[in-house]
């Protein structure tokens, strides 16, 4: 049976596509690469529309190949492969909300980010087509006795982002959920289309803000490959210290909310202790909490002062003393665990078929780390510790001990960027357009899992098209699954484990 | 955990002086406010947040205030579950269409006196997002707006001065 990278070689590869290729296929091996998928002989990156086409990117994990595809629709149709690979179905509900591109035969005729609220239909597509009346929307049916419904959302009752969940139970049992998003649809890709690089920049930088470093990170990547630019050394090394401290402030973030979910309100509170110190230390090092803004394509906006430098060192020390204790606490709460263990299961040949990534798809035997596996500078050259920590388990308690196990990793690989990052040099290159249209992609591991950012930027560097997939298209709908016959009081604690965005995932 | 909470016990607080009334950032702040609103308002403060759009940054700065080294509830701030028992609603975002008609309904399910504070760059006039099909542009496009505090996101402290603002005379 071919692989993916020989069923992609039948295709016509188009020019200035880096680093993976872009291969121009028709109907047919469109398709076959689908059932491929669907086979799960390789995963699916991501499935966005242009004016005239759609484009899916692949991984095939066991030969570290990766490509892009398209398929031109001038008649506004295209093959569904969500009809054969479910995890396509919301990305190509979003492809005909806001193109007007048919996907052909997918099974769910629903919108998915048009609300009905907007001015028009499919802003995106070459003519947008003026407001028409829109069916209420339908929530999918649950038949059998006793059966009741909870309606949650979009406004819920903390401090958290706008969704829909509809619960169906069983008296406590959830025997349905299904989600509805889209509530946060700012329209960032067509803001950004026709943005100058920098405008661009600052937008993907707001797609999540709690992974701005990482979508910054991907969005510059895929400039930079786009153009060929090669960037200066102290800079990959900048980002990846970036990209390791907004690991370390959310993981923390993660750790005591999910904990405080299940009741256990001291460990929030510690974890508060150790994440505000991280923040802290990031605006005293690049200027902002959050480190918004910090990496722009050609390079980092900011460099890392000695003074800075001593802060990071003396924050990992402070924190590598003060975090096993608190692991401790965990691994000893039998209370606690009594909550965790067992409780929203993601069944490994689910988050395999979903190609979910992060904590969530590591927490049930998907080993995918794009740090490690796609080994982007400067993570080629740094030793993890140990392997990508792994477990199989699947339930909230897992995804709790991978979050633990990344913060140790995390501290680890601070310390070695800290040793090993050149004492000095330039931050930051001009970035300039070629003459000629380009094309880049880049893959970067966010705490929350593979943020992918591709870009078209026309001969003087505007942008002409720009997609980023948050890793949360991938793990929202394992959600659904993961909560089935577990308590309906057990939700929080299942949804704060998966943590997933709502923003990055409306855009 | 013995150990943590006699370490807790026995160790100074981590939380840091609150900033005070007459603060000239509060003072302005407070300046931008009608006094009526101030009279009413007192010293306790229930505050409903809601996020009709936001990028998620402004939210992560507002979960911090509840954090050891801010700590809200010390200054008669605190959050609640549903606008019903809110005197103050926290706005984050640039108001998407999307959610144009549940910050309405929000507002609407608040009881008078109700005061709204509008959180970060976007919330003031959609920021970075304005000008799209898929923004209102701005709270203020939807619903009456008393006091912005501006920041990409607003940083804690500037946070807590704004809603202490509320609390204040502000020398006016």
């Amino acid at each position: 049976m071919p692989t993916l990278a020989e069923l992609t070689a039948m295709g016509r590869r188009a020019e200035q596509h880096r680093p993976c290729p872009r291969i121009a296929v028709d109907d047919d091996l469109w398709q076959r690469l689908a059932a491929r998928l669907a086979d799960g002989r390789g995963t699916l990156l991501g499935l966005w529309g242009d004016a005239a086409a759609v484009h899916m990117a692949i991984l095939d994990e066991d030969q570290k190949y990766m490509a892009v595809v398209t398929l031109a629709c001038p008649d506004g149709r295209f093959p569904s492969v969500g009809r054969l690979h479910p995890p396509a179905i919301r990305l190509e509900r979003a492809i005909r909300d806001l193109f007007g591109l048919d996907p052909v035969g997918l099974p769910e005729p629903r919108p998915w980010l048009d609300h009905g609220r907007w001015d028009l239909r499919h802003p995106l597509a070459r003519t947008p087509s003026p407001r028409g009346d829109q069916q209420p929307y339908a929530f999918l049916p649950a038949d059998g006795e006793s059966l009741h419904q909870i309606a949650v959302g979009p406004v819920h009752a903390g401090i958290i982002e706008p969704g829909h969940f509809r619960f169906t139970a069983n008296g406590e049992t959830v025997v349905r959920l299904e989600e509805r998003l889209g509530y946060t649809h700012k329209g960032i890709e067509s803001l950004m289309t026709g943005a100058s690089i920098d405008a661009a920049a600052r937008l993907a930088s707001r797609t999540s803000g709690d992974s701005t470093v990482a979508y910054a990170y991907a969005f510059a990547r895929a400039v930079e490959a786009a153009l060929a630019i090669e960037i200066p050394a102290r800079a990959i090394w900048l980002r990846a210290l970036m990209a390791e401290l907004e690991r370390l402030a959310n993981h923390f973030g993660d750790i005591g909310a999910i904990c405080n979910d299940a009741g256990f309100a001291l460990m929030l509170a510690h974890c508060g202790v150790l994440r505000e110190p991280v923040l802290r230390t990031a605006r005293g090092c690049f200027g902002h909490r959050l480190m918004m803004d910090c990496i722009v394509p050609g390079g980092v906006a900011i460099d890392l002062s000695s003074q800075g430098f001593e802060q990071i060192r003396e924050l990992v020390r402070m924190i590598g003393h003060a975090f096993p204790p608190l692991v401790e606490l965990y691994d000893n709460t039998a209370s606690l665990q009594d909550r965790t263990v067992g409780t929203g299961l993601a069944r490994p040949a689910l988050i395999k078929q979903y190609g979910c990534g992060g904590p969530i798809g590591r927490a049930s035997a998907r080993a995918f780390d794009a740090r490690v596996q796609l080994s982007y500078p400067p993570y080629e050259a740094l030793l993890f510790n140990y392997d990508v920590p792994v477990l199989a388990d699947g339930d909230v308690n897992a995804r709790l001990w991978i979050r633990i196990r990344e913060v140790e990793q995390s501290l680890a690989l601070v310390e070695q960027i800290l040793a090993r990052m050149p004492v000095q040099g330039a931050i930051r290159v001009p970035v300039a357009g070629t003459g000629k249209a380009c094309e880049g992609l880049a893959l970067v591991e966010g705490f929350r899992g593979d943020v992918l950012a591709w870009v078209r930027l026309d001969a003087k560097a505007q942008i002409e098209r720009c997609h980023l997939r948050d890793p949360s298209w991938f793990q929202w709908p394992v959600l659904e699954a993961a909560i089935e016959n577990n308590i309906v009081a057990d939700f929080p604690l299942c949804n704060k484990s998966f943590n997933c965005s709502y923003s990055g995932h409306d855009l | 955990m013995r150990k943590i909470l006699f370490k807790s016990l026995v160790g100074r607080p981590l939380t840091e002086p609150a900033p005070l009334a007459n603060d000239p950032e509060v003072a302005a702040l407070a300046r931008t406010l009608d006094s009526a609103a101030r009279a009413r308002l007192g010293r306790g403060l229930s505050i409903r947040e809601i996020d009709p759009g936001s990028c998620n940054g402004c939210e992560l700065e507002i979960h911090a205030l509840g954090n050891a080294f801010y700590d809200l509830e010390r200054l008669g701030l605190r959050f609640v579950a549903s606008p019903r028992h809110a005197d103050v609603l926290l706005v984050t975002g640039p108001v998407t269409k999307n959610m144009r008609e549940a910050l309405l309904r929000t507002y609407t399910a608040t009881p008078a006196p109700k005061w709204v504070v509008a959180v970060g760059s976007c919330a003031l006039d959609g920021g970075i997002f304005a000008g799209g099909y898929a923004c209102a542009g701005g709270v203020s496009a939807v619903i009456p707006v008393d006091l912005h505090i501006p920041g990409c996101p607003p940083e804690p402290l500037a946070l807590l001065k704004g809603l202490l603002s509320l609390m204040t005379d502000g020398g006016a």
